[in-house]
């Protein structure tokens, strides 16, 4: 790995071991691998951008594997771990804008107070297909945005959008898009 | 030769036996409690207009008469997942409660480890291991599509598995439903009967008597091991369990099914086992409009250790 400070290459610095999990680091003076978010950066993150506070996510553990993608895990598990998965994909940390996965949203997002934009039932399913749309009267945030649609009597988040220049864009994967239809008002 | 006709002898009314057998098998669904309740997915198939029947025994599966499981809203949150009635046994059976360290030995496609998870309501620690690499993805993807949390994801051969990559060193439950000759999914995927072999049945029971031992080894002493099948074979069911009576200290215990069931058999083929392989269930497509299903359940020996 380069470092960016210029030090020896001989540099005994832990680095980043994309093969296993390491739990994150408490606090930012804690982190002993260059870049690594720590738990109070991710649990600050999902509390201003979202509103959803420490209160639903202050008991599970985070943990990275591969640069900068971070698992949420509700169990036991040793550090550094070994193994295939823990938990679920959460975040993608380790660039300019942080994004959460669409599964995390779809897990802990009605617990969100701000930047969800609820879209109408033809507008939901031209999101859910995948296809990107105009929102003009969207004055929030820009950037990732949670997005939800209302379903058997509430609101539920479906995933993930981007939000640039008056265009919401569906950053739902491929694997996940589906034609499903426009559910009655 | 079609395998169905050995196990005539074993089925009370061999004509709705077969004639069960060759009937497809209806679509159906779980609810996924992790993101949604049953009544919520039941007040969104009727707003999408979904055709949903209830199964009766379990509020929580749907059948769908029109099939297409995957297409519709439900399944896209994650509030539902496609899985065969009795699929749903050996999770009910091992009666996982939340806080508790699981292992679901032969784990992928994940059916079982996210309904652990779910009953677990998605704390404690499920470990969900499989030698097959390729059906773990297709296990990762479920168990993120229904946002389970609390699983851990191994890839060992369950008979040898080790437990160092893990914070503790025994399970409080271990779930095994093992690899097996199939017939009992007959009406999902004729093929099964075609590919049947003898030499299979052999070959797997051995693999099953490997795993099951291991997994009783795994589990703290006073837990509990479920062992499940989705074939009619004595060789892969009582057979396995009696060979585990012989090899470890555990004895089977009974177990309360909500489907229709028949007791496991002592005698098959010459052989005899341990009579309390009888407090093992059969599921036969006949009694309950399913498919065929095998399931029992073992209390490990020696004295309750609390943690
Ligand atoms: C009946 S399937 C499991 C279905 C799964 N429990 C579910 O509910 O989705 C049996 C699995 O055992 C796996 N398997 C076969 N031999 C194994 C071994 N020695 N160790 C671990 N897994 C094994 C197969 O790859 C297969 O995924």
């Amino acid at each position: 790995m380069s470092d960016p400070d210029g030090g020896s290459p001989d540099d005994t610095a832990p680095t980043n071991d994309g093969g296993r999990f390491d739990r994150l680091p408490e606090t930012a003076a804690d982190r002993e691998v260059a870049g690594r978010a720590s738990r109070e950066e991710v649990l600050d993150w999902w509390e201003t951008r979202f509103g959803i506070g420490r209160e639903v996510l202050g008991g599970y553990g985070f943990w990275e594997k591969g640069a900068g993608k971070v698992w949420v895990f509700n169990g036991e598990a040793a550090d550094p771990s070994p193994v295939e998965a823990i938990g679920m994909t959460f975040l993608r940390t380790r660039q300019e804008h942080w994004k959460p996965t669409t599964r995390a949203v779809q897990r802990f997002g009605s617990h969100a107070t701000r930047n969800v934009v609820e879209l109408g039932s033809e507008r939901a399913s031209r999101f859910v297909a995948g296809e990107d749309q105009d929102l003009p009267e969207w004055d929030g945030d820009w950037g990732y945005l949670i997005v939800s649609h209302r379903i058997a009597g509430a609101s539920a988040p479906i995933g993930v959008g981007l939000y640039l220049h008056g265009e919401l864009r569906s950053v739902v994967p491929k694997g996940s898009r589906a034609d499903l239809p426009v559910l009655e008002e | 030769m079609n395998p169905l006709d050995r196990y005539e002898p074993l089925v009370d009314d061999v004509d709705a036996f077969r004639a069960a057998c060759d009937r497809p098998l209806p679509s159906v669904v779980r609810t996924n409690r992790i993101k949604a309740s049953p009544d919520r997915v039941r007040d969104a198939f009727e707003t999408e207009g979904v055709a949903h029947d209830p199964v009766g025994w379990h509020d929580g599966i749907f059948r769908l008469p029109d099939g297409n499981p995957g297409g519709n809203w439900p399944h896209a949150h994650g509030w539902t997942h496609g899985q065969e009635e009795v699929s749903a046994l050996p999770a009910l059976a091992l009666d996982p409660r939340p806080g508790d360290r699981v292992w679901d030995a032969c784990a992928a496609p994940g059916s079982k480890t996210t309904q652990i998870a779910d009953l677990m309501d998605d704390s404690g620690t499920v470990v969900a291991n499989d030698n097959n690499l390729g059906r773990l993805s297709a296990l990762r993807h479920n168990a993120e599509r229904l946002g389970v949390t609390n699983a851990i994801v191994t890839n060992q051969d369950a008979r040898n598995f080790s437990l160092k990559p893990l914070a503790f060193d025994a399970f409080d439950r271990a779930l095994v439903d093992a690899p097996c000759s199939c017939e009992g999914t007959c009406r999902k995927n004729p093929d099964v009967l075609e590919q049947w072999t003898m030499d299979h049945v052999h070959g797997v029971a051995g693999i099953q008597k490997g795993i099951l031992t291991r997994a009783i080894q795994a589990t703290r002493p006073g837990g509990t091991v479920v062992y499940s099948t989705c074939t009619f074979a004595p060789e892969e069911n009582e057979a396995v369990l009696d060979h585990a009576l012989a090899a470890e200290d555990c004895e089977i215990v009974g177990v309360d099914l909500p489907l229709e069931t028949a007791p496991g058999v002592t005698e098959w083929d010459g052989e005899t086992y341990d009579e309390s392989v009888t407090r093992a269930r059969r599921v036969y497509p006949h009694h309950n409009d399913t498919g065929g299903f095998f399931c029992a359940k073992l209390r490990v020996g020696g004295s309750e250790v609390a943690r």
